[in-house]
């Protein structure tokens, strides 16, 4: 059948399953609108600002393992989405964002809201597309969600032109084929399973590939055949629950002492589905330091890029396990889990559980509801949260780990909602929350359920923290002298406020802002006031080793 | 201290507009020296051939193979240096030739292998194909006589025998190796 272009979008959409957008119509898009409309299966979030939409598509995408898809208009509703796309590069996240453009007759002319968000955008997305001619338009979403879910996940912009949307093409539905996973070298398998039987201090470091490959249940099986102590990055917070036996906690810069403790003293590291960050591996050069590093990651081009490796594999994680486990011995390491034990010994009698940070995590850890979703922003609050908080399951975890991205949280926050259908936790810092309190709107007016913890300390604390360490305190346009009222603020735009003052009972409060965001489906914004003071601990300078971290930090 | 070396890297590309940027503009996002890069035709329509000169050590050579090899227009990619190639560079120079100078011009370019394809009462244009050391000394030779301008292609590279990019493990295939 011939259709116009914008209902050969809209049926393509459909044919990859997409049930929800986030996106803010515009000139350069009415077409897809109209036709968005004309169809009205598909559930259209109207966010804010095109930023929030793709933080929103980006929660989405982490939450349900599905694409994300954003919409926004030509010129400055293209570039709003760039942070936006920019973090989902970093995170590996599979996003669609459809941009629309001038017309053909305007291309190139600086026409009005006129961008070349292709250019702009290359090295931010896996691929993109300008689509100038409608026959293309079919094949090229297709194409979009498949790059965008296969290998590395990551985000695809598509770009349509203006005439395209308008013009007539011949439509067939197409069903999509599934994405096979890259084979395992099974030869490469042997060299590593032979390295792990033979090792006595063995390290597992997972990585977000793992939770990208839903492989939680296979790194559970995995650990206790090898019996082998398990570290997580922040992107693969969830890939083991925290109170595992075998768990460690988080790993670098701000990860925990038992992480650091059992590095150290392992003989070989095995990692799944990392990347080695210089938030993680800190000093590159000195980070295996004579032990085996075998790492696994679906991306060759992160093998040997920061971390130089002992053996390495490109392989999807789940698949490379599932072949793994078989060939290992089943193994019990008594001496060395006694060393782990005495690590999780230290690190729990060292932890600082004074701050009205912890209790204020923690208590959020407790009362959250099963399948709820944690999301940060970036900075302390995100750290915090992600060593405090421990009800983490898969996919329930949305945090900008590589972009650090602030304002990233609230639109991701409503993105899982609608994901998983249940509550999100968004910690926020008030820093953070400046940066995109708009999208609270966008929350109460579509009924989102979320817990709204905002860690307000009047500063922006994390630059803080290192203006104390590393620049004598000297706070420079750190201290954010606002006079908002949150509450009221909440209240304005139809979420709830409460104010948490640092002397009020946190589990009261909080169990009320649950309680009141489940029932009612509404935001819940807790102002909890914290001390400017906390500071984020352990931490371990940029570029040091494992055996610097710093445990404590005096204050005045 | 990385050893330094110059690295020949061909690959096949989409042979669509834009495809240039995406892979000039990850040359310097990631910091890679390139010395040359040239563009051309190659057996299939479809796709457009490359040879790019790598100055860096090993580590910049594995990098940038991966890092192309991710980009959806990047068919194939692979080094050539191991193999046993014909590399060939082609450059045009226009040279000041005053008529007492014009035979000893032409002597060095019969030296060469050169050919003089253009002449004006004052100009040379002369036209040299070969591997890059061989238009190097020919520079050499020829500058102190006042070069107007110029204009070098690039290394291209084919690798001698039966091997071809597209049978990648041939052809010095890092990517495949690193597996």
């Amino acid at each position: 059948m011939k259709l116009q272009g914008a209902d050969i979008l809209i049926k393509c959409l459909e044919e990859q399953g997409v049930d929800t957008i986030f996106g803010y119509p515009g000139g350069a898009v009415l077409d897809i609108y109209d036709a968005l409309y004309r169809n009205g299966k598909i559930k259209h979030v109207l966010t804010a600002h095109e930023q929030g939409a793709a933080h929103a598509a980006d929660g989405y995408a982490r939450t349900t393992g599905k694409v994300g898809v954003c919409f926004a208009t030509s010129g400055p509703g293209a570039t709003n989405l760039v942070t936006g796309i920019a973090t989902a590069y970093s995170d590996s996240v599979p996003l669609v964002a459809v941009t629309g453009n001038v017309g053909a007759g305007f291309l190139g002319r600086d026409s009005f809201q006129e961008v070349d968000i292709v250019g702009i955008t290359i090295p931010i997305t896996k691929h993109n597309f300008i689509v100038k001619d409608v026959s293309e338009l079919a094949d090229v979403i297709r194409a979009a969600f498949k790059i965008a879910m296969s290998g590395r996940k990551g985000p695809v912009l598509v770009d349509i032109l203006k005439n395209v949307q308008t013009d007539y093409c011949e439509y067939e539905p197409v069903v999509p084929e599934p994405c096979e996973p890259l084979p395992v070298a099974e030869e490469r398998l042997k060299t590593i399973a032979e390295t792990l039987n033979a090792s006595k201090k063995p390290v597992i470091m997972a990585g977000g590939g793992v939770i990208a490959a839903d492989a939680a249940p296979l790194l559970k099986e995995f650990a206790e055949k090898l019996d082998c102590p398990v570290s997580y990055t922040l992107m693969g917070k969830g890939a083991i629950p925290d109170d595992d036996p075998l768990c460690l906690g988080m790993i670098g810069m701000h990860g925990t002492v038992a992480s650091a403790k059992a590095l150290i003293a392992a003989d070989t590291v095995i990692a799944l589905g990392a990347r080695f960050s210089d938030r993680v591996a800190l000093d590159r050069d000195r980070f295996t330091n004579g032990k085996t590093l075998i790492h696994i990651d679906i991306d060759n081009a992160e093998i040997d890029k920061n971390v130089k490796s002992d053996i390495h594999l490109m392989a999807d994680v789940g698949e490379t396990l599932k072949t793994l486990i078989p060939m290992l011995e089943t193994k019990e390491r008594k001496d060395w889990r006694v060393k782990v034990e005495a690590f999780k010994k230290e690190n729990a009698a060292k932890k600082d559980v004074s701050t009205r940070a912890y209790a204020i995590i923690s208590a959020a850890s407790a009362l959250a509801p099963e399948g709820s979703t944690l999301v940060t922003d970036v900075g302390q609050h995100q750290m915090w949260a992600a060593q405090h908080y421990k009800s983490v399951l898969p996919r329930r975890f949305c945090s900008s780990g590589g972009l650090g991205t602030m304002g990233y949280g609230l639109g991701a926050a409503i993105g899982a909602a609608f994901g998983t259908g249940k509550l999100s936790v968004l910690i926020t810092g008030d820093g953070c929350f400046g940066m995109n309190m708009n999208e609270l709107m966008t929350a109460a007016s579509e009924n989102v359920p979320i817990v709204i913890l905002l860690m307000n300390n009047g500063v922006l604390g994390m630059v803080r923290q290192w203006q104390k360490i590393f620049y004598s305190r000297r706070f420079s346009q750190t201290t954010l002298s606002r006079r908002i009222d949150y509450v009221k603020y909440a209240e304005s735009v139809g979420a709830k406020g409460i104010l948490l003052g640092m002397e009020d009972d946190v589990q009261t409060t909080l169990s009320g802002a649950f309680a009141q965001a489940e029932a009612e489906h509404i935001p819940v914004l807790v102002d909890c006031r914290i001390s400017p003071d906390e500071n984020v601990l352990p931490m371990i300078k940029p570029g040091e080793t494992y055996d610097m971290q710093i445990e404590k930090m005096e204050e005045n | 201290m990385p050893e330094f070396k110059k690295y020949t890297i061909g690959a096949l590309v989409t042979n669509k507009s834009g495809v240039l940027t995406r892979i000039s503009g990850l040359f310097t996002r990631r910091g890679f020296n390139i010395e040359s890069i040239s563009a051309g035709q190659s057996e299939d329509p479809n796709l457009t051939r490359l040879t790019i000169v790598l100055i860096g050590d090993e580590y910049s050579l594995y990098q940038m193979i991966k890092q192309m090899d991710k980009l959806e227009d990047v068919k194939k990619v692979g080094c050539a240096n191991e193999l046993d190639c014909v590399y060939r560079d082609m450059m045009l120079v226009k040279v000041k030739a005053l008529p007492e100078v014009r035979t000893q011009i032409i002597e060095i370019n019969e030296i060469y292998k050169a050919k003089t394809v253009d002449l004006s009462p004052d100009t040379m244009i002369l036209e040299i194909t070969g591997d890059p050391d061989k238009l190097d000394a020919f520079l050499n030779v020829i500058k102190p006589y006042g070069i107007l301008e110029m204009h070098r292609t690039g290394v291209t590279a084919l690798a001698r025998g039966s091997h071809t990019l597209r049978d990648r493990d041939c052809y010095g295939d890092h990517v495949n190796k690193v597996v």
